[in-house]
């Protein structure tokens, strides 16, 4: 153990802003980090054990102790949990001889819960030392652990086939579907890689550039909605030694998946886009940040990433431009929603907590160490590649004014045809109800749970910026779907499980709230129990980032939204607190008196 | 005076030098603006969210954002200090804090907030959550009853190598304040001392002392806080 501890040391220079890969190789190579390898990595970094254990602390799938050979992480999504998660799940338990979160004593199978891991399309889905088995069902679960306690090996365990396209790359090797439904300039597999690099950077400034994607009027595709062309022209004008550009490859809104498409189909692009900008800004480093639930996608794009570096698409003078040398390094994250915030992404790339930071400054300022950083979206960097190559008016000419380009929507849900469709900005909802074959729809989640969720009322508006924003999940919702117990308090449940918890109105309101919501759903609601969640909520727009700020918006939207649902479910006109009951109260007192019988 | 920048408090007008932080820039001109994370040497964190407050109409920290030329700030407005009030309320049910049996009484800042917006009791149900006393240091004791995670400890204190002694653990509603267990077994009597200096409740006490001041001789006895300004 300390021989290998001390290689991964060595792998990573000593480098204390290394921190998270450090922890993830000693998490993956012993199955857990204890004390002993805490001891050890401190005192090498020259760091204390607790400065350690709070980046340690912090992630999901870093565990102190143990979590079995076979560890099984099994997605809580709302998707998950429509298309049968239950039922799994209790077989799992069966079938394992064990409850969730909990390791089996001779320490073969582990089974843990895990928020949503960007397979809404095929759930229910579960990660089984970090490969996927995606649509499960209480017989593939019994076949699972059978073949576990038969001793079958990881890939023996596979008996799907793998999936379409490269996920059958003997590099990915995964059981994971990509489910493109329509294509557009994005995920257009008539592409040639390098193109742009060789072709079009050389006869270009880095400020034709710049003016050229603000000419395009893109902007990002992570869902804040930032033109792209002013991100870059105020990193590139701020002073700086050095300059980062990072890719946001962290999807972790619950329904989002479009990213691992691209990740998997259109990897060439994407670097490509990270290329472009950092020819743009003028950096040298790029670090490209995907969840942790993606890392079987590791080989194949490191090697993705050596192959640029020998067809001089990456590495020193690329492209024959003198002077213009660019790397990209893999960061893995850890499972943590907030990392997708971008100054909680830097932080994590840094090898610490990922709290977000308080801005101003903003990344473009002070982002990685401290130095200028353009922190981009997966697609944004796709599309900005496509913006060079054809032109910015070629790109107007999709979507609206307002909204220039395409986007790729991850759809999941009740629909018949769930997967990744790119489409331009401009689409109702009703629209792409009937693209991905949904009937009966009684609500849609736009923009994951930190959007809206919707109503028939509101099923002709249209996404774009100045209406329905979304970073692209889209999750449509039956009349079979209790929305306040299946999708409201779910995704209630998943904002208090990934707040930070350094600041705190997201670490304390949405747990009240979520307290407020049960006492509802538990029948025991007054109709003042409505009024003051609404009233409560609004302490939350003062949180540092935008998890925070939107915690509460699937319990305010539903209640904009879906009044109705809250108003059957309370006691009318109740004004005492109804949320008290005097006999259980009492209980232990009753019980030590042994005047009455205590009700069980 | 070129880097002096004229700004507004409550439409009053201030000036301070480029670069404050408006909690630092707003005390210089004698306004108070409530905090329990922030402490002055000590880099900001913005993690009690009490010091917001209306920068040009946006809701910011004054803690972690600076002055700038003609800025416009809105404090003591009914709005914002119902918010902090309400943060106060938050803090108190999150934790448990009995003001009557905790020493810090008279001296915590929490208490002496609650006084100041008139809190009488918590509109949100109590979590009455189950934490624990770590009195296994020789010179402090560790109440995470009382802890209000302000991070004030973890970012005040460091080791004569820069290394933390306080550190965050886990997160979310899960988040506590986690001991080194060697450094903290070798806290020096300086270090302890400032480590419940700057805990703004109970959280962090000295051994072997308790109720040192008397009633009516309290930090806030006769001061209630930002009476001074």
């Amino acid at each position: 153990m300390e021989e290998s501890i001390s290689s991964i040391l060595d792998r990573y220079n000593h480098d204390v802003y290394r921190l998270m890969d450090i922890l993830i190789d000693v998490q993956s190579d012993q199955g857990f980090i204890g004390d002993q390898a805490i001891a050890r990595i401190a005192e090498d970094l020259g760091i204390s054990k607790a400065d350690v254990e709070q980046t340690r602390s912090f992630y999901h799938f870093f565990s102190k102790k143990p979590t079995g050979k076979y560890s099984i992480y099994l997605n809580t999504s709302v998707n998950a949990c429509m298309m049968g998660r239950d039922a799994v799940a209790r077989t799992f338990e069966v079938e394992a001889g064990i409850p969730f979160n909990s390791v089996t004593r001779d320490g073969l199978i582990g089974l843990f819960d895990t928020s949503c891991i960007g397979m809404s399309d095929q759930e229910p889905a579960a990660i089984i030392n970090g490969k996927i088995f995606p649509n499960l069902t209480p017989f593939r679960v019994k076949e699972l652990i059978r073949d576990i306690r038969a001793g079958k090996s990881m890939e023996e365990l596979v008996v799907e086939g793998y999936g379409d396209g490269q996920n059958s790359n003997p590099d990915i090797r995964a059981v994971v579907s990509n489910n493109i439904r329509k294509i557009g300039p994005v995920l257009d597999p008539d592409y040639k890689p390098g193109e742009v690099i060789r072709k079009k950077l050389p006869a270009m400034t880095p400020q034709q550039v710049i003016d050229e994607m603000k000419r395009s009027n893109i902007r990002g595709r992570g869902g804040a909605g930032f033109p792209t062309g002013m991100k870059w022209e105020i990193c590139r004008k701020t002073e700086s030694d050095e300059k980062y550009i990072i890719c946001n490859a962290d999807e972790g809104e619950p329904g989002t998946f479009k990213d691992r498409v691209i990740l998997t189909e259109r990897p060439k692009l994407l670097l490509e886009g990270m290329v472009v900008a950092a020819y743009a800004i003028g950096a040298r480093q790029g670090i490209l940040y995907i969840r942790h639930e993606y890392k079987y996608l590791k080989i194949y794009l490191e090697k993705l990433i050596e192959g640029a570096h020998k067809r001089n698409l990456m590495g020193k003078n690329i492209a024959g431009i003198e002077g213009f040398d660019f790397d990209v390094r893999i960061q893995f994250g850890a499972g943590s929603y907030v990392c997708g915030e971008e100054s909680a992404l830097i932080e994590s790339a840094e090898g610490k907590r990922g709290e977000p930071r308080d801005k101003p400054p903003f990344p473009v300022e002070k982002g990685y160490l401290d130095k200028p950083t353009v922190v981009n979206n997966v697609e944004t960097f796709c599309s900005a590649v496509k913006v060079l190559l054809n032109g910015a008016d070629w790109y107007r000419s999709f979507g609206t004014t307002d909204s220039t380009g395409t986007k790729v929507l991850s759809i999941s849900g009740d629909c018949r045809y769930p997967g990744v469709y790119e489409v331009e900005w401009g689409f109702s909802v009703n629209d792409i109800c009937g693209m991905a074959g949904a009937d009966d729809v009684i609500a849609v989640q736009v923009g994951g749970p930190s959007g809206s969720l919707v109503g028939p009322s509101d099923f002709d508006r249209i996404l774009c910026y100045a209406d329905l924003s979304t970073g692209g999940s889209l999750i449509i919702f039956n009349h079979t779907r209790d929305l306040l117990q299946d999708v409201v308090l779910n995704f209630t449940s998943f904002f208090i499980e990934e707040s930070c918890g350094s600041c705190s109105t997201c670490r304390i309101m949405p747990v009240i709230l979520r307290n407020k919501l049960l006492k509802i759903l538990n029948a025991r609601g007054a109709k003042s129990d409505i009024s003051e969640m609404l009233e409560w909520a609004a302490i939350l727009k003062a949180s540092r980032c935008g998890l925070g700020q939107t915690a509460a918006n699937p319990i305010i939207t539903s209640i904009q939204n879906f009044r109705h649902l809250y108003d059957q479910k309370v006691r009318g006109e109740v004004r005492y607190d109804s949320g008290f009951d005097l006999t259980q109260a009492t209980q232990e007192a009753i019980a030590a008196t042994g005047r009455y019988t205590a009700v069980d | 005076m070129a880097d002096l920048n004229n700004f507004t408090i409550d439409g009053l007008k201030c000036l301070a030098r480029e670069g404050t932080s408006i909690i630092d820039a707003a005390r210089q001109n004698d306004q108070f603006i409530p905090t329990l994370c922030n402490l002055e040497g000590v880099p900001p964190k913005g993690a009690c969210r009490v010091c917001t407050v209306r920068v040009n109409g946006k809701l910011m920290t004054a803690c972690t954002a600076k002055i700038s030329q003609g800025m416009e700030i809105e404090n003591q407005t009914e709005e914002l200090n119902e918010m902090r009030k309400s943060i106060v309320e938050m803090l108190f049910v999150e934790g448990n804090h009995f003001c009557p049996s905790c020493e810090k009484s008279g001296e915590c800042e929490l208490q002496a907030l609650a006084y100041r917006f008139e809190m009488t009791v918590p509109r949100y149900p109590y979590f009455y959550p189950k934490r624990n006393i770590d009195a296994s240091h020789p010179r402090i004791v560790k109440d995470h009853n009382r802890c209000i995670l302000c991070k004030r400890c973890v970012r005040a204190i460091k080791d004569e190598k820069g290394r933390s002694i306080f550190a965050f653990l886990d997160r979310g509603f899960e988040t506590r304040i986690y001991l080194d267990p060697d450094l903290a077994g070798q806290l020096t009597e300086e270090r302890a001392r400032k480590a419940v200096e700057v805990c703004p409740v109970g959280a962090i006490m000295p051994r072997g002392e308790g109720f040192k001041t008397p009633i009516g001789r309290r930090k806030y006895d006769r001061h209630p806080i930002g009476s001074d300004m």
